[in-house]
């Protein structure tokens, strides 16, 4: 009940949200919000650290953009290349990173993506250092014109939200309790019967396609694509958003998303206002050192809480309801 | 003479230049490994230690006018301090988590660290001059050898090879095999683990910190030089697997000279032949060439 609360109060606020704030900015927040979501899949409910998943996102915003540029695709048919392209990618990159188990697994998603980063440099359609640029928004089915920032906005909104229902669906299913399994137990999960192998490849490709649904979106959004998007400091990047907001819990790479996205937009300005009040000088470089401050909060993320702030929250909560029964 | 269409000088040239770069893959992975087989951490801060190490080097020397030799004693000390400081306030309060906190702690010291550097140093490259004593050339006949260059290749392998004696020859390195066998057992025969554990991870990125000293003066020193070879270094450690410390060494020269044979016949591929040959192992022996298959 109150969950049904919480979701029809959070698409209330998305929906109102073009009224108040810019929205080309809110939609950047949406699509990394998939994005985490989509990485959160397996971290947070397979148990796999993909230290590699900036080549899907990138990948498909690479794909969708040279279709809708070069290859004059309607907006539909780029962003659903763009998708099969991550999958495609993500089946490969699953087929030989689940060969090794725990560490080894991050390590090879990192190196495999590098790879993917070293292709988007040399290939001759990505326009390597200079990026994908005009990437044309296009119409929806032919008819609805996406130049319209609030026409877009609302057709990334119902992207986003099917991307985040199918997540939603795919956790509670059987499968996703399978998932689970092998996350608490993988030996155990195996000596069950389960083709272990088959449910990680299964959740990594649909991670990978659902990270390239919303890095093939953000390319529409912003009209370009640049290697930022596959290197691997984005790979790190989304680690982060989805260990500030919870890993492991359905909403908090969404609102971990919208913090650091928001702070890496904002973090000049807030230094530029710290300078303002304290008369420190070094605030006021505060915005050209983003590496410094994302790499302070994982450090004081990882030693202080590692539940994040949804699951922090729910823990207290949780605390309170058993407290409350034992009195 | 040719060998495939290719002058033997320029062939000799790129195949040294692939033993320089794998004598540091093979040191970075070295530190890896033997961190990795007492406190079963990944240690994504490697590269950013081995930037740290050059760093030092160059501050050593240009700011505080001390020799390169010097450095090269001072800078790994420094790094390996700096290590154990990591350890103590930070790393040690993890392990009784999963250990892909380890890799995510040491990724967030990364960031901090490249960013720090970046604030002081922009992003542009510092050079240090190679040090007078190893400036020049020698003529060994077929090619020329610059000086500094087998330096870096010699150097590394003694040290090594001394770490190899070290763990596999001496009471010490016992109590570290044994300690990754089953640290609470030797912990029961008296062997202060926790203190062992520490200075390991000191002298696992003192040794990162020393090959960024030798690498300082034949490479650019940026703050993004360690992040760049960590990528690399991960992949070789996947290759080889982390089981064995000779194992470590041998694919990090192996796969230096195979990227510098790259160089010389098809360029292109030279950024990535590491990872193609790292898809081939896994697609061929999933657990490494010197894994264990557990």
């Amino acid at each position: 009940m109150n969950r049904t609360l919480g979701y029809g109060l959070a698409l209330a606020l998305a929906l109102a949200a073009p009224f108040v704030g810019y929205p080309v900015f809110l939609m950047k927040l949406l699509c990394f919000g998939l994005f985490a979501c989509a990485f959160n899949l397996l971290i947070g409910y397979t148990g796999l650290l993909s230290f590699g998943h900036a080549a899907f996102f990138g990948g498909a915003g690479y794909v969708a953009g040279h279709a809708l540029t070069a290859l004059g695709l309607p907006f539909e048919a780029g962003i659903l290349l763009g998708v099969l392209a991550a999958a495609a990618l993500g089946c490969v990159m699953g087929l030989l990173a689940i060969r090794r188990q725990g560490i080894y697994f991050s390590m090879i998603t990192l190196a495999l993506a590098q790879m993917v980063y070293f292709a988007a440099l040399r290939a001759p359609f990505t326009h390597g250092e200079d990026g994908l640029q005009g990437v044309p928004r296009g119409r929806l089915f032919g008819m609805l014109d996406l130049g319209n920032d609030l026409t877009l906005y609302y057709v990334v909104l119902a992207i986003c939200v099917a991307g985040f229902a199918l997540i939603v669906r795919i956790v509670h299913s059987p499968f996703g309790q399978v998932l689970a399994a092998i996350k608490e137990n993988e030996a155990r999960a195996i000596s069950l019967g389960y083709d272990v192998d088959h449910y990680k490849l299964v959740a990594f490709v649909l991670s990978a396609a659902l990270a390239g649904l919303a890095g093939a979106t953000k390319t529409v959004v912003l009209g370009f694509e640049t290697l930022t998007d596959v290197h691997w400091t984005m790979s790190g990047l989304v680690i982060l958003m989805t260990l500030v907001g919870g890993m492991g819990t359905l909403a908090g790479p969404i609102l971990g998303a919208f913090l650091i996205v928001a702070l890496e937009n904002k973090l000049g300005d807030l230094g530029n206002f710290l300078a303002e009040k304290t008369h420190v000088e070094w605030f006021a470089s505060l915005g050209e050192s983003v590496g410094i401050v994302t790499g302070l909060i994982f450090v004081a993320c990882v030693l202080l809480f590692r539940r994040g702030i949804v699951g922090e929250i729910a823990a207290a909560l949780a605390r309170g309801g058993r407290q409350r029964r034992a009195a | 003479m040719d060998i495939f269409g290719v002058p033997l000088q320029a062939m000799m040239s790129q195949l040294l230049l692939g033993l320089v770069n794998g004598s540091f893959y093979a040191m970075l992975s070295l530190g890896l490994a033997v961190i990795f087989g007492l406190l079963n951490v990944i240690n994504f801060s490697h590269g950013a230690l081995y930037m740290v190490g050059a760093f030092a080097a160059y501050i050593g020397v240009t700011s505080f006018g001390l020799n390169y030799w010097t450095m090269l004693v001072l800078a790994p000390l420094i790094v390996g301090a700096f290590g154990i400081l990591i350890e103590k306030s930070m790393l040690r309060w993890l392990y009784q988590f999963d250990h892909l906190y380890g890799l995510l702690l040491t990724f967030g010291i990364t960031l901090l660290l490249e960013g720090v550097f970046r604030s002081f140093f922009g992003v542009s490259g510092q050079t240090l001059d190679v040090p007078e004593a190893l400036s020049g050339a020698t003529d060994l006949g077929f090619m020329m050898l610059p000086n500094y260059r087998g330096w870096v290749v010699l150097a590394s392998l003694v040290v090594c090879l001394a770490t190899w004696f070290t763990i596999e020859k001496t009471r010490l390195g016992a109590y570290l095999r044994a300690g990754t066998e089953n640290p609470k057992l030797v912990e029961a025969f008296g062997v202060n683990v926790p203190l062992m554990v520490t200075l390991t991870y000191g002298f696992g990125v003192a040794l990162a910190g020393f090959a960024g000293v030798l690498a300082a003066p034949v490479i650019n020193v940026t703050p993004l030089m360690g992040s760049n070879l960590i990528i690399v270094v991960f992949a070789v450690v996947v290759i080889g697997g982390m089981g064995s410390i000779l194992g470590s060494i041998l694919t990090g020269l192996g796969l230096g000279v195979i990227e510098g044979l790259t160089r010389v016949y098809y360029p292109e591929a030279s950024e990535v032949v590491v990872f193609v040959v790292m898809v081939i192992v896994l697609l061929l022996r999933p657990a490494g060439l010197f894994g264990k298959e557990k």
